[in-house]
This record gives C-alpha cells, sequence and structure tokens, in this order.
C-alpha cells in the first residue's frame, strides 16, 4: 500500500514505516499487517478462483474433456480449502487488522508481535498445501470436508502434509482471534462502552470467540486423522470400535460455526456501509448486536444438519432441524433491520453501497435455500445436489466476497488516500452481479433434477444449465481482474480523499487523515 | 487517572523466525511420519532443526518481553492484555480436549452399543454379528484381524486393588501439586521468596513424578496388558486423551521449572509483579483438571 510519509524527525514516537522488505517482514504495525492479510487473501483468491475454473470448463459440456477425474478431485478439494481458509478468513482478519483499532481508538493490536506471526505463518501453511500437488500420489482429493475413510484409508500420501497445515492455519487464527478479544476487551477509548462500539469490531467481537472455541477442535479432528492413518487408532474405523460418523460429528462441529465466521463480519461491513449511505442512523443497532450474539451461540448446536442423510437417531434429525430453522429469525431480524435503514434514507449508489445491497438481496436467497435444506425429509432430496452447492455459494460469494469488496472501496481512501475510479468500481460491481448470479443461480435448478455435486461428469439433460453456469464463472473470474487493477490504480493515485470520505461516514477511523497516519491514537480519543 | 504509552514495539524478528521454524518443524514431521519405516529419509533432520529453532526463538522473544518488563516499558494496560490473552488461550486448549472427549462420549454411548446391536442404530450389528457392546471393548468388532486384542483395561479394579492401581497415586500426585503451586503463589503474596522458591520446587518434583507414573503406567499397558494404541476404540480413546493430557503436563511442567529458575537465578517476581508465574500456575490448575474429568471419565466410569 502507500508508503505514509511523516518526517517528524528525531521525534521516536511519530516515525512512518521502515524501508524496504524487512518493513514487512518485521512489521509489528496494525495497517501493514492488514494490508499482509488482504494481499495475502487477494493471491488466494485468484489461485483458488483459477482452480474453480478448472473445475467449470471441464463441466461445461458433458464427458471429460480437459482433466482426469483424480485431478478434477484436487482442484476441488484444493479450491474450497484455498478460498475458506486462504481467501475469506484473511481477507476478514486483514479488515479486522486494519480497522479494529482505529475504530476502538487504540494504538495498535493488543499483541503486536504475535499478530506478525498469526500473518506469516499463512504464507508457509499454504505453501505446504499447495506443494501437495507436486507430491507422489497428487494433492487432497477428498473434498474440502474431507470425511473418513476418503481422508484416512483412500487418502493420498500428503494428507499428512495436509494434516499438519492445517495444524499451523488453526494455530495463526487462534493466535489472530486472541489479539482481536483481547484488543477489543482491552484497548478501547475512555467512554467507549460495548454498546458504543462500531458494529464491525461487534461483529469480530464474535467471530473471534467462535474462532478460538471451534479451530482447536479443527485440530482435535485432524490429529484423530493423522493417527489412525499412521499409528493404528481406529477413531473413525468401525472396525475397532470407532465410526467414521464420529469424523462428520467433530468436523460439522468445527464447521458449521466456521460457517458463520466467514458471514458475521460481513454483517458488520453491510451495516456500516448501509448506514452511510443512506445518511441515517442504523436502524435497531442493539438488536443487531443480540441478532449476532444469537446466530453465533446457535451455531453450535445445528452441526448434524450437515448429515441428515448418514442415518441419525430420528430425534437428532428433529433437533437439528428446528435448531436450524431458528437461525432464520435473528438472521431476519439483521435484514429488516438493514432494509429499515435504507427506507426514507437519502440514497447514494456509489459502489460499497451497490455491493452492500446486493450483498443483502443474494445472501437472503443464500438464505432461503438453506432454509429449504435445513427441512430434514427434504434434504433427502436436496443432500449432496448442485442445490447444496449453489446454496452455499450465494451465501459465500455475494455474501462474503462481495462484502469483501464493499469493504475494500468503501475503506480504500482511507487506507490510501485516493479515491478509487467509480466508474470503474460500478462497472466491476456490474460484471461481478451478472457473473455469480449466471454461474450460481443455474445451479438451484440442475440441484433441484438431481445432479450430484463433486463429479466430472454429468448426465445429457443437466448439459445447458451446466454450460451456462461455465459461462458466468468466467465472466465473474475475469471481472476480478478488474478489480486488481482497480485497486492498483487507487494505491498510485487519484482523486485525494478528505478524512470523511464519504457524507454520511460516522466513527473514529473517519476522523483521522486519509491516508491514515503510520501510527494512530498514540493517546486515546475521548468517546462521549 | 494518568494515561500510560501503550508499548508497540517497532519492529521484531522474532515473529518470522519463529514462523520459519514453525514450517521446518511441521515439514520435518510430516515427512518423517510419511517416511516412517524407511532407512533412507532425512526428514527428521529438518524436524529437529525445527524444533531447535523453534525452542530457541520462543527463548529469545521471551527474554526480550521479560526485558522490556524489567525496563519498565510496559504499562498496566499492557500487562492486562497478557492476562487476557493467557486466559483465551486456555479456553482454546479446553476446546482441544473437548474434542477428544466428545470422541469418548460419542463411541461409549452411540457407536459402541450400535455396533453391539443396541439401540436405534443397532442395525450396525450387521457389519460384525455376535459382537457385544461393553465399555471398555476388549475385544474390538472385527475381532483379532485388524486390531490387536488388549488383554486388560486401566478402568478401575475395584476397592481390593485400589491401593496398587496407578491411576489413583496418579491423581493423587496432581492434585497435590495444584495445592503446592496455590501455596507457592500465596508465599509470593506474603513476599516470601524462599517459602516461594521451596513450594514451587516441589510442584515442579511432583510434575516429574507424574510424567514417571505415566510412563510407568504406559510401560504395563504395553508390555503386560496388551493395551496399545493397536488396540481399537478403547485403546485409540485412552492413548490420545492420557497422552495429550501427559504432554500438557510436560509443557506446564517446563513453565514452572522455567519460572522456578527466573525465581532462583535471576530473582524474578515479587508480590505484586508476576504474571508470568501466575500464567504458568493457571495453565498448571487447567492440567490439573483436565485429568480429575480423565479420572472419572476415562478411568473410573
Amino acid at each position: 500500500m502507500s508508503a505514509v510519509i511523516e518526517s517528524h524527525g528525531h521525534d521516536d514516537h511519530h516515525h512512518g514505516p521502515a524501508k524496504g522488505l524487512t518493513r514487512w517482514l518485521y512489521t509489528t504495525n496494525h495497517k501493514d499487517i492488514g494490508s499482509l492479510y488482504l494481499w495475502f487473501s487477494f493471491a488466494m483468491f485468484l489461485i483458488g478462483g483459477v482452480m474453480a475454473l478448472v473445475i467449470r470448463a471441464e463441466l461445461f459440456q458433458p464427458g471429460m474433456q480437459i482433466v482426469e477425474p483424480e485431478f478434477y478431485n484436487q482442484m476441488l478439494t484444493l479450491h474450497g480449502l484455498i478460498m475458506v481458509f486462504g481467501a475469506v478468513m484473511p481477507a476478514f482478519v486483514g479488515l479486522a487488522n486494519w480497522l479494529i483499532p482505529m475504530m476502538v481508538g487504540a494504538p495498535d493490536m493488543a499483541l503486536p508481535r504475535m499478530n506478525n506471526l498469526s500473518f506469516w505463518i499463512l504464507p508457509f501453511a499454504f505453501f505446504i498445501l499447495l506443494s501437495s500437488l507436486f507430491m507422489e500420489g497428487g494433492a487432497p482429493n477428498f473434498g474440502w470436508t474431507f470425511y473418513a475413510p476418503l481422508s484416512t484409508t483412500y487418502a493420498p500420501p500428503s494428507v499428512t502434509f495436509f494434516i499438519f497445515s492445517v495444524h499451523i492455519m488453526g494455530a495463526s487464527s487462534i493466535m489472530g482471534s486472541i489479539n482481536v478479544i483481547v484488543t477489543i476487551m482491552n484497548m478501547r477509548a475512555p467512554g467507549m462502552t460495548l454498546m458504543k462500539m462500531p458494529l464491525f469490531v461487534w461483529s469480530w467481537l464474535i467471530t473471534a470467540y467462535l474462532l478460538i472455541a471451534v479451530m482447536p477442535v479443527l485440530a482435535g479432528a485432524v490429529t484423530m486423522m493423522l493417527m489412525d492413518i499412521h499409528f493404528g487408532t481406529s477413531f473413525f474405523n468401525a472396525a475397532g470400535g470407532g465410526d467414521p460418523v464420529l469424523f462428520q460429528h467433530i468436523f460439522w462441529f468445527f464447521g458449521h460455526p466456521e460457517v458463520y465466521i466467514m458471514i458475521l463480519p460481513a454483517f458488520g461491513i453491510a451495516s456500516h456501509i448501509i448506514e452511510t449511505f443512506s445518511r441515517k442512523q442504523l436502524f435497531g443497532y442493539s438488536s443487531m448486536v443480540w441478532a449476532m450474539a444469537s446466530i453465533a451461540i446457535l451455531s453450535f448446536v445445528v452441526w448434524a444438519h450437515h448429515m441428515f442423510t448418514v442415518g441419525l437417531p430420528l430425534a437428532a434429525e428433529l433437533f437439528f432441524m428446528w435448531a436450524t430453522m431458528l437461525i432464520a429469525v435473528p438472521t431476519g431480524v439483521k435484514v429488516f433491520n438493514w432494509v429499515t435503514t435504507m427506507f426514507k434514507g437519502s440514497i447514494t449508489y456509489e459502489t460499497p453501497m451497490l455491493f452492500a445491497i446486493a450483498f443483502v438481496v443474494l445472501f437472503t436467497i443464500g438464505g432461503f435455500s438453506g432454509l429449504m435444506l435445513a427441512i430434514t425429509p427434504a434434504d433427502f432430496q436436496y443432500h449432496d445436489t448442485y442445490f447444496v452447492v449453489a446454496h452455499f455459494h450465494y451465501v459465500l460469494v455475494p455474501g462474503s466476497v462481495f462484502s469483501i469488496m464493499a469493504a475494500v472501496y468503501y475503506w480504500i481512501p482511507k487506507w490510501t488516500g485516493n479515491m478509487y475510479d467509480e466508474r470503474l468500481g460500478k462497472l466491476h460491481f456490474w460484471l461481478s452481479f451478472t457473473g455469480v448470479n449466471i454461474t450460481f443461480f443455474p445451479q438451484h435448478f440442475i440441484g433441484l433434477a438431481g445432479m450430484p455435486r463433486r463429479y466430472p461428469d454429468y448426465a445429457l439433460q443437466f448439459a445447458d444449465w451446466n454450460a451456462i453456469s461455465s459461462v458466468g464463472a468466467f465472466l465473474f473470474g475475469a471481472s476480478q481482474i478488474l478489480f486488481l487493477f482497480i485497486v492498483l490504480k487507487t494505491v498510485m493515485g487519484g482523486k485525494k480523499a478528505t478524512p470523511q470520505v464519504w457524507e454520511g461516514s460516522r466513527g473514529l477511523e473517519w476522523t483521522v487523515d486519509s491516508p491514515a497516519p503510520y501510527h494512530t491514537f498514540t493517546t486515546p480519543p475521548k468517546v462521549s | 487517572m494518568s494515561y500510560q504509552k501503550y508499548y508497540v514495539p517497532e519492529q521484531s524478528k522474532y515473529p518470522i523466525y519463529l514462523a520459519i521454524a514453525l514450517f521446518l518443524l511441521v515439514m520435518g514431521a510430516a515427512g518423517t511420519i510419511n517416511d516412517l519405516g524407511k532407512t533412507d529419509s532425512n526428514s527428521a533432520y529438518i524436524l529437529y532443526s525445527g524444533l531447535a529453532a523453534f525452542g530457541v526463538t520462543l527463548y529469545f522473544w521471551f527474554r526480550a518481553v521479560i526485558r522490556e518488563h524489567i525496563a519498565g516499558l510496559d504499562s498496566a494496560q499492557l500487562q492486562q492484555s497478557f492476562v487476557f490473552g493467557m486466559a483465551w488461550f486456555i479456553f482454546s486448549e479446553v476446546m482441544f480436549f473437548a474434542a477428544f472427549f466428545g470422541a469418548l462420549f460419542y463411541v461409549r454411548n452411540f457407536s459402541v452399543p450400535w455396533l453391539g446391536g443396541e439401540g436405534e442404530k443397532g442395525l450396525a450389528n450387521m457389519l460384525w454379528q455376535g459382537f457385544e457392546s461393553s465399555w471398555p471393548v476388549i475385544s474390538t468388532p472385527d475381532a483379532g484381524s485388524a486390531f490387536a486384542l488388549a488383554d486388560k483395561s486401566m478402568s478401575w479394579p475395584g476397592w481390593g486393588k485400589a491401593l496398587m492401581w496407578l491411576p489413583l497415586w496418579n491423581t493423587i500426585v496432581l492434585l497435590s501439586s495444584s495445592v503446592t503451586v496455590h501455596f507457592a503463589h500465596l508465599a509470593l503474596k506474603n513476599d516470601n521468596k524462599k517459602s516461594f522458591n521451596k513450594w514451587l520446587g516441589v510442584t515442579v518434583a511432583l510434575a516429574l513424578f507424574f510424567v514417571g507414573l505415566q510412563a510407568l503406567e504406559y510401560y504395563e499397558a504395553y508390555a503386560h496388558y496388551g493395551l496399545t494404541l493397536n488396540s481399537g476404540i478403547y485403546g485409540s480413546t485412552f492413548f490420545m486423551l492420557t497422552g495429550f493430557h501427559g504432554f500438557h503436563v510436560m509443557m506446564g511442567g517446563l513453565m514452572l521449572a522455567i519460572m522456578l529458575s527466573r525465581s532462583v537465578l535471576y530473582n524474578h517476581f515479587d508480590p505484586h509483579n508476576h504474571f508470568g508465574f501466575e500464567a504458568a500456575s493457571w495453565y498448571w490448575h487447567f492440567v490439573d483438571v483436565v485429568w480429575v474429568m480423565l479420572f472419572l471419565f476415562v478411568y473410573i466410569l
């Protein structure tokens, strides 16, 4: 990002960043680390995106054309793992790093050195994961959910490297989350009570709590896998008294809170942007907080809705169905609050607002298909079809990813001091919006018609919608090159931004200069 | 209230070194495990160099933090950050054990009874007809072929043999060590460094004693009971739960030993200024609570 030039001479409290590569290697500055996270996440987004395009190219027409089925499985697995752990999660951590200290009026994150460690583990972890492509037997090929025994008895040897890579990603997430929680609990400016915190901060406080609660469970799951594969235990092997379904229980006990980890910060972002461009105060602040907390708590008791067809006792099927449907209540509160905030507002449609409105609408579509999937008897039809793929891509791409893009457009004037090119931004939005819907909406139809997910080939009757979906995917993919161009152009220069940037923006980060000085709030501001 | 500056180090080399160490450590570990049984593998050297780099970097990192503290760079607010940080770290450890206790709960209440033909999913009995559910699972469903059979479990042997039962002694040793570390804390608060060192020394000794007893128990299991990692789900849960607990005892014991050496060699810690020790003692109490759970759910029930 842009170098912040402040020459205060000998005043060692207010100097700018170090020069050269070591600035990034040794940094303890939350803004530097935030930028590292964001760039890393964008690189992973492109790598995972290319993998998605390999998948969509193969599925463009029935039959096997481009890749071997074994390689297709590896692309499928790595696409999922990279997008979840490499793209979406680090992007939110990057935003947290950039924004939370400024939003709460803190000089930096609470534990700055550990913050740097949390980031630098990630490039190594993903180097290990990607290097498995070149190992004997190929990369992991068992899907991002790595169900046993596919990931144990039938796994390629590279699974051991996958396991350790997940271990250190988990360590990075746990340290990152501890940092976020400690910063929020301990570093708020005087006067900023919990219920005065910006919603993005609230959303991250809850997300960090979820992360610390479930990343260790994932570590436990992969450890059991490691022991089953190499040391003769039988956690997931019925021959020794274990159960492959046990893996699914442990995995989804992690996995369901994990999917909320990828959406809660998006809720925070949407709240800020909608409020700003509606030029109104957010409707129902405290209900937003309580809704996020309820969603987080409920996320611990819904995991088995991913497993309705594995043979659960009836009582479990019913419990997990009702508990899952209950989540629609707090989520509905949030959606209605956003709509009510826009109601009678003086709305302008700058790029962040376009992404935020698309987020609300398309995330809601993904939420509704989620409700359909929650209905146990109906799920027996939908389970493991493209309907599920459509559902979670609707909540993750126009949900999480759109919110991240909205956040980048919204805060990039604060980060770089320059306004992005509004015309290009809108073009990027409309291309992405069109691409994402062409890609994923038809997948609802082919899923309901019975096309199973995770196969490189399919029956002829699914051909038309698959071809359309592939065209959409390439449109969406190509439009992200435009995004990269816009961001680079903004970093290089552009119309200078004012401190407040947006007419309706409020919050501490808009009280400092644009670009934000390298060190902000070395003495805490007073919040009334 | 006067405002103190929150200390943010300008730059630090330790994190990137630790990340590199961690990278070597896991690459070496994964390579070593994949190459088990091969004679021409060099992965172990990567593992050892990673471990060494990890230890050395942590040493210098902690040393830097301690020196900053002694130099008075850290404000009360920064110290509070360490307190919160340690508490949440322990919470993450709790959740790690929760995964293994959850697995134990699941196999005992669901998968093993179902394999034995009991309960709502008793249909699973068709896989190995004649398998009867019991806990501990001494004879596995696929008896004798996939998994070796144990002769005996580690469970409660009855009152008659209680005194010869190692887990009981383990419990006594570990619970006592939680008390002695508390005595050490009290002594420190009363500014009695001599008594502090004595009680902390006793705690470290008890930690070592516990690890010794645990090693003896494992030896008995492997040599005399035929109970191994390979003996089905009972062996799996038994060794993984007690093994990870034992590993945490070693980590906690190491932390306390480091605190002891800091106190003895450098006269660190005073009645109001000893969070390093306090964090280690929290960790020790946490390890102790995990043992109580283990004693209940792995050994007794």
